[in-house]
């Protein structure tokens, strides 16, 4: 049995940004277990610039933002284990992992910080009638194909769905010379970010059609092409509005699934809307001493709300470990009219810092505003120029607010056009 | 001539109308809700720049691919030639994070960086 102070599960960005922030915080045994072959996560394949203006206040690439953290990493001397699975988190803080170095690994730890991570909703989320023929993958797998391994997956693409991997993968395969006949997107509203429609789908003449969806696939050994549809209000494909594309690949960016599925063994409260576990303003979870933090929790549509956030599970941790953590009542957070969750799901009342709450609306709003009451008192009422599922959304609740909010009473935030 | 285009440098994207010139002057910018909006609109019409990301092919190394970027915006109607350039270079392992991989690429004075090592 190996003791640690703290064990990170997951080296990409969270668990490096929590290791990190952890130590600095004073904790002295750290472990990061990595089921890659490196540090840095998702981060590695992402080679598109966008990353670190919040951060960095500057313009870097994903293998460079993670660079960052990894340098750092490597100049302390916390542990990394990579090409590592673990396997379970058991009652006492208790993982076992495993590699083909040590064998069986067992380790011990104060506490610990879930930073696993998401991945892609796969063809089967969908059920897209067809056969199973090569051709068919999510976007992400096409970006490691390309930017990982050096070759292309294909040459006349469609693409389902317009979450960013879906659109970055759109001006990448085209820059390598594919065809990219469109983009579908069953809302009617774009899920990527403004900056990726006009960079990604406009630059390189990229037709985004929305309100359309991919209803069948043809093709026996390869994909020879798709059926699209236009879809009605309730999402439904409208009868009669069939049409053939002809492509030998189809790229799927339909949504992220939080990795959760240790969180789920070990006990832990999940929220139904985000996915992820239930979590405080330091990101404990329900079980005590257990963080979580990045994409595992919620998924980010940028790295650095998840460096923030995750700093924010090292800073508790560390807290935790030292057993200087606040033992105050719980208030909790909500989400109503419009505003489709919340993290942190509950706040402690006596927390030693303003807290930030995160969050995502249902659909597109202007000049909504957003409007945080505690019973029948307004806390704070901001307008919004603009709101969008696919961008996260924030606002800070001063310490001494907290501080005076009744035991007992929620924190709700609501959308008010 | 009438362009529509996109405000990219907030996420409130004003849809925002420029009118030019037959040789291409910018007369009127309209839609824009910010002096940042017609300065990004005036830009994109006259000279708009990308920066530009891909991989190079590395011998020996960790993986088969170092990711590159321009060192800095290069026009945007030079990013297929740039990567023609790109896609005729390969490199050897030990490659440094940094690295220039392809110097003033095409005379734009941008060099063509890793991104990573490898
Ligand atoms: S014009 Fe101003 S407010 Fe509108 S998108 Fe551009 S920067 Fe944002």
């Amino acid at each position: 049995m190996l003791n640690y102070d703290l064990a990170v599960i997951g080296g990409g960005p969270a668990g490096m940004a929590a290791a990190l922030e952890a130590k600095e915080n004073g904790v002295e045994k750290i472990i990061i277990l990595e089921r890659a072959a490196t540090l840095g996560g998702i981060l590695e394949q992402c080679i598109h610039a966008g990353f670190g203006l919040h951060y960095f206040k500057e313009e870097l690439s994903g293998p460079e933002y993670a660079y960052r953290f990894i340098e750092k990493v490597k100049a302390t001397d916390i542990d990394v284990k990579v090409d590592t699975m673990v396997l379970t988190i058991e009652e006492g803080n208790k993982i076992t992992a495993t590699n083909n170095v040590d064998g069986l690994i067992e380790i011990s730890a104060k506490a610990i910080v879930l930073a696993m991570g998401c991945r892609e909703r796969p063809r089967g989320a969908i059920n897209i009638a067809g056969s199973r023929c090569s051709g068919i993958m999510t976007a992400g797998t096409a970006q490691k194909y390309v930017n990982i391994d050096g070759y292309m997956p294909g040459h006349k693409i469609v693409i389902l769905g317009s979450g960013d991997i879906g659109l970055i993968m759109a001006r990448r395969m085209s820059l390598e010379g594919a065809k990219v006949q469109m983009v579908c997107e069953l809302q009617p509203y774009s899920n990527g970010l403004t900056r990726n429609i006009v960079q990604c789908l406009d630059d390189m003449g990229i037709p985004l059609k929305l309100s359309c969806t991919v209803v069948a696939t043809h093709g026996k050994e390869r994909l020879e092409g798709v059926t699209i549809a236009d879809v009605d209000e309730k999402l439904c494909p409208i009868p009669g509005t069939e049409r053939f594309v002809e492509c030998d690949t189809l790229l799927l960016s339909i949504g992220l699934i939080p990795e959760n599925e240790l969180t789920r063994m070990a006990g832990i409260d999940l929220d139904r809307v985000t996915n992820g576990a239930v979590v405080d303003e330091y990101r404990q979870t329900s079980k005590e001493g257990v963080f979580a933090c990045g994409n595992v929790l919620q998924v980010h549509d940028l790295v650095d709300y998840v460096t923030i956030e995750s700093k924010l599970a090292g800073k508790g941790a560390a807290k935790y470990i030292k057993g200087e953590s606040e033992k105050g009542e719980y208030i909790e957070t909500q989400g109503i009219n419009g505003v489709r969750y919340i993290v942190p799901q509950k706040i402690n009342s006596k927390t030693d810092d303003d807290v930030n709450l995160y969050f995502r609306v249902g659909s597109v709003y202007k000049g909504a505003k957003i409007v945080v009451t505690c019973g029948d008192k307004v806390i704070l009422s901001k307008k919004r120029p603009r709101m969008c599922p696919s961008e996260m959304e924030t606002v800070t609740i001063k310490k001494d607010v907290i501080e005076s909010i009744p035991a007992g009473e929620k924190l709700t935030v609501r959308v008010e056009e | 001539m009438i362009k529509n285009i996109i405000c990219v440098s907030c996420p409130m994207g004003c849809p925002i109308t420029v009118e030019l010139s037959d040789s291409g002057e910018v007369i009127n910018v309209t839609g824009n809700t910010c002096p940042r909006g017609k300065a990004y609109a005036i830009t994109e019409c006259t000279a708009p720049t990308r920066m530009l990301t891909s991989t190079v092919k590395v011998n020996g190394g960790r993986t088969a691919m170092v990711p590159v970027k321009t060192s800095k915006p290069i026009p945007k109607g030079m990013m297929f030639d740039i990567m023609k350039e790109i896609n005729s270079v390969e490199v050897n392992s030990p490659v440094a994070i940094g690295q220039v991989i392809i110097e003033n690429v095409l005379d734009t004075g941008a060099d063509v960086i890793a991104t990573n090592e490898d």
